[in-house]
C-alpha cells in the first residue's frame, strides 16, 4: 500500500500539471512563453500581503485561498503594469518582462524579509515554499483547492475554447468577426494567471515558467492540431508531476519541484527526437537515407555510363574504376549490393537486372531533365549539368513520363547523348 | 573602510557592472536572455563552489560564466531545429538548468554557504565579511571582483562601442563592414555571464535581472543617444543601490530586494515624469496638440467668410462651450478679432494657420 501522503502530492503534482500543462499551449502560440515567469514572480509580493492583511483583520493568515487571493492580486497588477508598459511607451516587451518580474520579486522579498525579522516569522509562517516550492507540503485541503480551481479553469477553456483558438491564431480576422479579441484576451491572460498561482506552492516561483511552457512545448511536436496539443500537453503535464513526485520519494534530500521540471523537461526531450514526422532523430534517418540513396545511384549511374562505351551495360568492372568516377566511397559499393541492385565478385562489380532498371531510370531522369530546362526554360546546355544531378534523384516517374510527352519523346539530350528508355536486350 | 562603506560599494559595482550590458540586452530586444543566463548559470556556481569553496572569486567567475554562455548556445540550437520558437526555448531551457542547480544544492546540503535562499537573493550584508588580504591590505572579495568585472564591461564598452553600436542598430551593415553580428552577440553574451556570475553572490539570481534591465529601460526613455543611455543607466542603477541600502537598513528587511525595489521606484519616476516618453509629458502633448489644431480649425473656417459663433458651432458640429474656450483664447492671443457678433481672423491668426497646415 502506498504512502498516502505520497498519494496526495502526486495528486497535486498531476492537477498541476493538467491545468498549467493546457493552458501554456496558448502562452506558447502566442510567443508569450515567458508571461508564466513574469506573472509567477509577481505574485510573491501578494502573497506577502496577504499574510500581513490576514494576520491585521484577524482571519487565518495561512488559509490557502487567502494567500492565493494576494497571489492573484498582484500578478494582475503585474500584468497590467506589463500592457501598460509596452502600450505607452517605446519599451519593448522583453524589457517590459524583465522589469515586471524582478522588481515585483525584489518587492516581495523584502516583504518576505520584513516578515521573517518581525514578530510572526514568515519561516515559520511557510511563505519560503513559494520560492522554490514545498510539494511535500501539500495537504488534502490544498489538493482539493487545487481540483476545484482546476476544473474551474478547464470548464473556461472548454467553453470559450472557439474563440481563443481564434485569437491565438487571426486575432485580426476575430476582431472582423465581431469576437471581443481585447476582452478575450485579458480572459485568457486571467486564467494563465490562476493557474500559475496554483501551482506555486507545488514548484514555486522560478520553476513555474517550465511548468506552463515545457509540456505545450512537448506537445506540438506531436500534432498540428490545437485540441490534440491541449489533451496531450495536458497529458504530458500530468506524467511530468507524477513521475517527478515519484523519483523524488525514492531518494532522501531530492527536491520535488525541480525533479518535476527535469521530468518534463526529459518528455520534451523524448518529443523532440522521436515525435512522428516532427522527430529530430527521424529527421536524422531521413537525412541519412536519402545520402546513402543519392550515393547508390550516383554509382549505378557510372556503371551505365562506362556501359555506354562499349553497349555492356551489364558487363562486370573493375570498383576502383567506377568509384574513381567521381571519387566515390567504397561503402556506395556495399549499399548497392545490400538492395540487390549490384553483383560484386571480388575486385569486380556489375549491374543486376533490377540495377539495369534503376540505372537507365536514373540517367533518363537526368537527361530528360537538362532537355526540359534547354529546350523550355531557355538554359544554355552547358548549365543544365549541375541541376540535373540534383533533380534525377528526386523526379518521380509520372513527373518525367509528363516532361517527355510534352518534349515529344525526344531521343538525345542537349548533348547529344541518347536517353534510355527501358533496359536494353 | 566601515561595513557600510563596503556594502555600498560592492552595489554600486554592481550596479555599474550590470548596467553596462543590460543597455545593450534592451537594446536589442534580448533582455529575457539575461534573465535566462542569471538562473542558467547556478549549475556552473554550485560546480564551482563545491571544487573551491568560494562563489566570489575570479577564477570561479570565469569558470561558472561559461555556463551561461552555453545556455545561450543550448537555446540558439533549439531555436535553429525550427521545432521551438525563442521565446519558448528561453522558458524551457533556463528552467531546466536552474533546477539541476537546486537538486546539486540540496545534494550537498551539509554547505551552509550554498543555500537556496542566497541564490534568489544573495545576501550582500556579508561582503564586508568575505576578504583577503593583498599586499597587506584586507579587501573584501565581492567588492573586489565586482570592481574588476565593473572596469572590464567599461572597457569592453569603450573597446568596442563601434561594433556593439552597429550590430545593435544595423546588423546588415555591420556584417558588411566585416563586423560579424555572431561574435558580437556571443561577446556580449559572455559579458552577461560573467557579471551575472560575479554579482550572484551579493545580489543573487534573479534580483540581479533588476540590476540588468530596470536602469537600461528607464534610461531608454530619457534618451535617444547611446553613450548618454549607457551613462544615465549606469547612474540609475547606482543611486537605486544607494537609495535600496537605506530603505533596507530602515525596513530591516533585504538589501538586494530594497535595492531591486528602489530600482522599480526610479522606473516608475521615468514611466510617468520622462520629459518625452513619460506619461505626463504625452498627456501634456496631445492637449496642446489638440489645442492648437482646434484654433487652426476655426481660424480657417473663419479665413472662408467670417462668421458668428452659433454659425462656427454649428458647421464644426462641435457644443457652443468648446467653440467659446477655443474662440477665447484665440483672442486672447490675439488671433481673432470681433466685428459686432463676427468673428474675423487677425494677419497673426492667418500666419498661425499656414503654419500648422504647413
Amino acid at each position: 500500500m502506498p504512502d498516502p501522503t505520497l498519494i496526495t502530492v502526486m495528486a497535486g503534482a498531476s492537477l498541476l500539471g493538467v491545468v498549467s500543462g493546457a493552458l501554456g499551449c496558448f502562452a506558447v502560440l502566442k510567443r508569450q512563453s515567458l508571461l508564466g515567469d513574469a506573472l509567477a514572480h509577481a505574485a510573491l509580493p501578494g502573497v506577502c500581503l496577504a499574510y500581513l492583511l490576514g494576520g491585521g483583520i484577524g482571519v487565518d493568515p495561512k488559509h490557502p485561498l487567502l494567500l492565493l487571493g494576494g497571489a492573484l492580486g498582484t500578478a494582475w497588477v503585474g500584468t497590467l503594469v506589463l500592457q501598460s508598459v509596452t502600450r505607452t511607451t517605446r519599451i519593448r516587451q522583453d524589457a517590459a518582462l524583465g522589469v515586471v518580474l524582478s522588481v515585483f520579486f525584489g518587492a516581495g522579498i523584502v516583504l518576505l524579509t520584513l516578515l521573517q525579522h518581525g514578530s510572526a516569522g514568515a519561516s515559520q509562517a511557510g511563505l519560503d515554499k513559494f520560492l522554490f516550492g514545498q510539494a511535500a507540503s501539500l495537504v488534502p485541503r490544498d489538493v482539493l483547492l487545487m481540483a476545484v480551481l482546476g476544473a474551474i479553469l478547464l470548464l473556461a477553456l472548454a467553453v470559450f475554447f472557439r474563440p481563443f483558438q481564434l485569437i491565438v491564431f487571426d486575432p485580426v480576422y476575430a476582431g472582423s468577426q465581431g469576437i471581443p479579441v481585447r476582452r478575450l484576451e485579458v480572459l485568457l491572460t486571467t486564467l494563465i494567471v490562476v493557474a500559475v498561482v496554483v501551482g506555486l506552492q507545488t514548484v514555486g516561483v522560478v520553476l513555474m515558467a517550465a511548468m506552463v511552457v515545457t509540456p505545450a512545448a512537448a506537445a506540438r511536436q506531436w500534432t498540428d492540431r490545437l485540441l490534440t496539443m491541449l489533451v496531450l500537453a495536458a497529458v504530458i503535464g500530468a506524467l511530468a508531476g507524477a513521475s517527478g513526485t515519484w523519483v523524488s520519494s525514492l531518494a532522501r534530500r531530492v527536491p520535488t519541484g525541480p525533479l518535476i521540471v527535469l521530468s518534463a523537461t526529459a518528455l520534451l526531450g523524448g518529443s523532440l527526437l522521436l515525435a512522428p514526422r516532427r522527430g529530430l532523430a527521424w529527421a536524422a534517418v531521413r537525412r541519412l537515407r536519402n545520402r546513402r540513396r543519392v550515393r547508390v545511384e550516383n554509382l549505378l549511374k557510372d556503371l551505365w555510363r562506362l556501359g555506354e562505351r562499349d553497349g555492356r551495360y551489364a558487363a562486370p568492372r573493375a570498383v576502383s574504376d567506377v568509384l574513381a568516377v567521381r571519387a566515390a566511397p567504397r561503402i556506395a559499393v556495399d549499399h548497392a549490393r545490400g538492395a540487390g541492385l549490384v553483383h560484386v565478385a571480388g575486385p569486380l562489380v556489375q549491374l543486376t537486372g533490377t540495377g539495369l532498371e534503376r540505372a537507365a531510370r536514373v540517367v533518363r531522369n537526368h537527361r530528360i531533365w537538362e532537355l526540359y530546362l534547354t529546350r523550355r526554360l531557355d538554359i544554355a546546355a552547358d548549365h543544365v549539368h549541375r541541376d540535373a544531378e540534383d533533380m534525377e534523384h528526386a523526379l518521380d516517374d509520372e513527373v518525367i513520363e509528363a516532361i517527355d510527352a510534352a518534349l515529344g519523346r525526344p531521343k538525345v539530350d542537349p548533348h547529344g547523348q541518347p536517353i534510355p528508355r527501358g533496359v536494353p536486350a | 573602510m566601515s561595513d557600510t562603506w563596503v556594502i555600498l560599494l560592492t552595489g554600486a559595482a554592481a550596479a555599474v557592472a550590470c548596467a553596462l550590458p543590460g543597455t545593450f540586452l534592451v537594446l536589442r530586444r534580448m533582455s529575457l536572455l539575461g534573465d535566462a543566463i542569471s538562473h542558467a548559470v547556478l549549475p556552473g556556481i554550485v560546480i564551482a563552489f563545491l571544487l573551491t569553496n568560494s562563489v566570489s572569486s575570479l577564477p570561479v567567475v570565469l569558470g561558472a560564466g561559461t555556463v551561461g554562455l552555453f545556455t545561450v548556445f543550448l537555446i540558439e540550437t533549439l531555436r535553429r531545429t525550427r521545432r521551438i520558437k525563442e521565446d519558448a526555448s528561453i522558458a524551457v531551457v533556463f528552467p531546466a538548468l536552474f533546477a539541476l542547480g537546486v537538486l546539486l544544492i540540496a545534494q550537498y546540503a551539509e554547505h551552509k554557504d550554498l543555500d537556496q535562499d542566497c541564490i534568489l537573493y544573495g545576501e550582500i550584508a556579508f561582503a564586508p565579511l568575505d576578504t583577503i588580504e593583498i599586499g597587506g591590505w584586507e579587501v573584501a572579495q565581492p567588492l573586489l571582483t565586482l570592481g574588476i568585472v565593473a572596469c572590464l564591461n567599461l572597457l569592453f564598452v569603450v573597446v568596442l562601442h563601434k561594433e556593439l553600436e552597429l550590430a545593435t542598430f544595423d546588423a546588415a551593415l555591420a556584417a558588411t563592414l566585416g563586423i560579424s553580428p555572431v561574435v558580437v552577440h556571443y561577446l556580449l553574451m559572455g559579458v552577461v555571464s560573467l557579471t551575472t556570475v560575479a554579482s550572484f553572490d551579493s545580489v543573487g539570481a534573479i534580483l540581479v535581472v533588476a540590476f540588468l534591465i530596470v536602469p537600461a529601460a528607464a534610461a531608454h526613455l530619457l534618451t535617444d543617444r547611446l553613450p548618454v543611455m549607457l551613462a544615465l543607466a549606469a547612474l540609475i542603477g547606482v543611486s537605486c543601490s544607494t537609495a535600496g541600502y537605506f530603505l533596507a537598513r530602515a525596513l530591516d528587511a533585504s538589501i538586494a530586494g530594497s535595492m531591486a525595489t528602489a530600482m522599480g521606484g526610479a522606473f516608475l519616476l521615468v514611466w510617468l515624469f520622462a520629459p518625452r516618453e513619460g506619461i505626463f509629458g504625452r498627456l501634456i502633448r496631445r492637449r496642446r496638440t489638440r489645442a492648437s489644431f482646434a484654433q487652426a480649425l476655426i481660424l480657417s473656417r473663419l479665413d472662408r467668410a467670417p462668421a458668428a459663433m452659433d454659425d462656427v458651432a454649428a458647421d464644426l458640429a462641435w457644443p457652443r462651450r468648446r467653440v467659446r474656450e477655443v474662440v477665447d483664447t484665440l483672442q486672447r492671443n490675439g488671433l481673432i478679432a470681433r466685428n459686432g457678433p463676427l468673428l474675423l481672423p487677425t494677419r497673426a491668426g492667418l500666419a498661425f494657420v499656414q503654419a500648422v497646415v504647413s
